[in-house]
């Protein structure tokens, strides 16, 4: 069976910049395996600029955001396999994949490293009713069929949801001649990024109707027009609200769901809030030697975090190989794991839990609040005792926050076993 | 003797029009098979519970209790001999309360006069033990070894194709608009001019009763009569192994809980009448009554695992039994009308008692050529790792996945394509291959998907439809500009 060092699944933003962060941390071993046939992922089809503010400080489209590492990666010569699915990782991490030229080929590995990303959740996911007739995309597929098959897919468009790919698609459809005529959002507020709401509806004057939802599509054949409503504060259509809006297309953009069929599949235990991988502070799952990052891990806004996140999954997993290789893992060293729980509006935190005998200098935890907050703080308790109270203007689920623990800080707690991140009101 | 177009005309390319259609093939005579969709399995096939019942439902000596029995008889020899996906999972009708034990004895004994096999009242516990997500209040329950599942558009369209090979004239996107008598045999008027025939079946599904008033003064009425499902992903698949049944009541069976051959979990449908007989809407409260009937039975079911919701129409006729065979007045003019619940497992049956009937009195030889064995698809992820890298070596497009979810490769989509009664919809590759069946639910494979039928039927783009045409995935400049 073959061998590598570090097999990535996935070479999107996160396979990249881990795969280059791999190689830098000195691991000549490195295979990336991409099922679509070009390296960048989802960027290639996010023709639109507003990457890499943060990685590179200017504004790039996401093609070129991707072209900045897959550049990198071609300069390294870090080895990589387009059209190639992976069907199978196994506990002891062998990788089964499927492509054209190789057939079928099981490879094993000392270190994985998942970048699969994510999918978007489907219309039968919402039980929108009506009927199924052609016209009903979502977003990220409507994207692809415009930006990378040159296609048009609608002329009177509705839209559900206003997460990013939505409002992008929004403005990109209007720019290709179609007329978008409304984008309906089912919460109190929208999923996306506030400069997109900008950019994307007000630039444009598209209506954007919070707490609203789809009731009801019409057409057999093809789209002819669909119900939105207004709902309630349980999310229930309000009678009597319904307007028709005559249409030939809608699109869904009702969130993303990190696809972890294989990361299942190696019977690694799944965050059901995240729906991605439970990891600690290196990003390594609950299987040794497997690492996740990037959307897979947890839904990110903003690429520059994907990479930032994925160097350190690469980074990581070499430190993993290069310990393995020299010595072994030390197999009865208890080592010092730390819970990090999430509470009161904070829906999660990435990572789930710390090692503290492998805390880098300066650990980012990532976290989604579970509301619209104006306002208030974020608190953070080691066993209990505020060390961190941050306030903030405005907090929203649509938006990924931050905070930093670092090393002095931890050093300072020796018997720490729990450290929760919460919002606080003042 | 008066020359026809065709010795039999089928009307209707469902799961009894192409039963019937292959059945009739083993006789040396000319057929047509006319549908007006652009693909069989089309209508009330395509969106149904895709049981297999055990058959103790019917009133004793109907025509349903009948074909439905046999029809289960047949489908484990016949899923073998044309290669479709068919599992006796067995089945489960439940009993809530001892109020209600009267009733189940009642359907023990229908099944029993009806000739159903292995049929017992099992506990409330060991129903239990049997399927663990069952409902607590579950005090006892009918068990059926012999139900089973099975794959709606497998079995129709290996028929399909079946009867294809056997020298069946698939007329696909033709519709019937008006039938003729004359003074032997049928002139059907269709949408692409007229065809005659010797003989007319008419499996028409929710549009029986049309065709049937058209050429018979004994009027039947058909009242499309809709379900509501929602579908869940394969990780829900599991739930149950046995179809969980409630005791059924005015409408039909109620509301089921049932794994699909394929592995997912299919819970439905609701029993709405309605008159639009292309209704094929869901409606919020039909997948509300769904969700809350379904939940009676069984526990826990994981709903976030949602990924389509469905709606079907049965075909229900008045007497509430099938119609089968030729009205009075309508000599040469075979009915199988009415065919609801449970017309998938009594397709085969149907299919056969027309056939021999029809096959006797055309006085036709059989053919000594047919071919009842046929291969079906390929699927590359039902292979061991050997088997899919040896295929892959001889046919390298099988290594190319389209469709992740499922894992379909380019090589079983063009081979769907290309087949005798290939695809050339979208929905007529997901029926037979199931790219773009799973969890994303076409959401990555679409575009591809799309350039491979593009590219195999040399059309463009812009031309790859959903289904029939009018359902055209993308628009053109021109379309909806003023």
């Amino acid at each position: 069976m073959v061998q590598h060092d570090i097999i990535i699944i996935g070479g999107g933003p996160a396979g990249l910049a881990a795969a280059l962060a791999a190689r830098e941390a000195g691991i000549q071993d490195i295979l990336i395996l991409e099922r679509d046939e070009i390296l960048g992922g989802i960027l290639n089809q996010c023709i639109h600029n507003g990457f890499g503010l943060h990685t590179f400080k200017e504004e790039l489209t996401g093609p070129e955001y991707a072209a900045r590492y897959i550049k990198r990666v071609m300069e390294e010569k870090i080895p990589y396999k387009l059209n190639t699915i992976v069907i199978n990782i196994s506990k002891d991490k062998e990788v089964t994949a499927i492509n054209r030229e190789d057939g079928l080929v099981t490879m094993k590995a000392k270190a994985v490293i998942l970048a699969m990303g994510c999918r978007e959740r489907p219309r039968g996911a919402l039980n929108i009713p009506g009927y199924r007739p052609a016209g009903i995309y979502s977003a990220g597929t409507a994207q692809r069929l415009m930006n990378i098959e040159g296609c048009q897919v609608g002329k009177e468009v509705v839209i559900l949801g206003s997460g990013d790919i939505g409002l992008i698609m929004a403005r990109r459809m209007t720019l290709e001649g179609a007329k978008v005529k409304v984008v309906a959002e089912l919460m109190p507020y929208s999923g996306g990024l506030k400069r997109n709401i900008a950019q994307c509806l007000d630039d444009y004057g598209i209506p954007l109707k919070l707490s609203h939802t789809v009731v009801n599509i019409e057409g057999k054949k093809r789209v002819t027009g669909v119900t939105i409503a207004q709902v309630d504060e349980n999310r229930k259509p309000i009678p009597g609200t319904e307007e028709y809006y005559s249409c030939d297309t809608l699109l869904l953009s009702v969130g993303l769901i990190p696809e972890n069929e294989l990361t299942k599949g190696a019977g690694i235990g799944i965050n059901p809030v995240t729906s991605g991988p439970n990891v600690d502070n290196c990003l390594e799952t609950e299987l040794e030697g497997v690492f996740a990052c990037g959307n897979v891990l947890h839904v990110h806004d903003l690429v520059d975090y994907v990479s930032e996140e994925a160097a350190l999954a690469g980074q990581n997993a070499a430190e993993y190989v290069k310990k393995e290789e020299s010595r072994g893992r030390e197999e009865d060293t208890v080592s010092h794991k730390v819970t990090l729980s999430a509470r009161d509006g904070v829906r999660y935190t990435v990572p789930q839990t710390l090692d503290l005998d492998r805390v880098k200098d300066t650990t980012i935890v990532r976290f989604r609040v579970a509301d619209v907050y104006k306002g208030r703080s974020i608190a953070v308790y080691f066993d209990g005792q505020l060390v961190e109270k941050r306030k903030k203007r405005i907090l929203a689920p649509g938006e990924m926050e931050q905070i930093l623990l670092k090393k002095e800080m931890l050093q300072k707690y020796p018997d720490l076993k729990k450290i929760e991140v919460c919002t606080e009101v003042e | 003797m008066k020359e026809f177009d065709y010795d039999v005309a089928v009307i209707g390319g469902g799961v009894i029009g192409c039963s019937t259609a292959r059945e009739l093939s083993r006789y040396d005579m000319k057929i047509c098979l006319l549908e007006k969709e652009e693909d069989v399995c089309s209508g009330t096939s395509k969106a149904n519970s895709a049981i297999v019942h055990a058959g103790y439902d019917a009133e004793n000596g109907s025509w349903k209790a009948r074909f439905n029995v046999e029809g289960n008889l047949m489908m484990e020899e016949l899923s073998k001999e044309l290669d479709f996906e068919f599992k006796r999972n067995g089945s489960m009708v439940l009993c809530f309360s001892e109020d209600d034990m009267g009733s189940l004895k009642c359907l023990y004994e229908k099944g029993v006069k009806n000739g159903v096999q292995g049929l017992s009242i099992i506990s409330g516990d060991e129903a239990r033990k049997m399927e663990p997500n069952l409902s607590e209040e579950v005090v006892a329950a009918l068990y059926a070894p012999t139900g089973g599942i099975v794959c709606p558009f497998g079995l129709t369209i290996a028929m399909a194709e079946n009867a294809c090979e056997n020298g069946v004239d698939f007329i696909m996107n033709t519709k019937v608009e008006n039938i003729e008598k004359l003074e032997e045999g049928y002139a059907l008027e269709t949408s692409r001019g007229k065809i005659t025939a010797r003989f007319a079946v008419n499996a028409a599904g929710v549009y029986s009763d049309v065709f049937h008033n058209m050429v018979s003064e004994k009027k039947i009425h058909i009242t499309p009569r809709r379900g509501d499902y929602c579908l869940l992903d394969k990780e829900a698949g599991d739930h149950v192994k046995n179809t969980i049944f409630q005791l059924p009541g005015k409408y039909g069976k109620g509301i089921l809980v049932a794994p699909t051959v394929h592995g997912n979990l299919l819970i439905g449908p609701t029993a709405i009448d309605i008159e639009d007989k292309e209704a094929t809407a869901t409606t919020a409260e039909g997948l509300a009554e769904t969700i809350a009937k379904s939940a009676i039975s069984v526990k826990n079911i994981p709903l976030r695992q949602t990924i389509t919701s469905f709606a079907g129409l049965r075909a229900h006729e008045d007497s509430d039994d099938f119609i089968i065979g030729e009205p009075e007045d309508a000599k040469g003019f075979f009915d199988a009308a009415g065919i609801e619940s449970p017309g998938l497992s009594a397709a085969p049956a149907i299919g056969k008692y027309l056939g021999e009937m029809i096959g006797t009195r055309a006085g036709a030889p059989k053919k000594e050529d047919f071919k009842a064995k046929r291969k079906g698809f390929i699927r590359l992820n039902q292979l061991s790792y050997e088997e899919r890298a040896k295929l892959i070596k001889e046919r390298p497009d099988y290594g190319v996945i389209i469709c992740r979810c499922e894992e379909i490769s380019e090589g079983e989509i063009v081979d769907a394509i290309r087949r005798p009664l290939g695809a050339v919809s979208m929905d007529g590759i997901k029926r037979r291959v199931r790219a773009g069946m799973g969890r994303c639910q076409a959401g990555f494979c679409t575009p591809k998907t799309m350039e491979i039928l593009a590219r195999e039927r040399n059309i463009p783009m812009e031309k790859v439809c959903k289904n029939s045409e009018g359902s055209e995935l993308l628009v053109t400049a021109e379309q909806g500009e003023e």
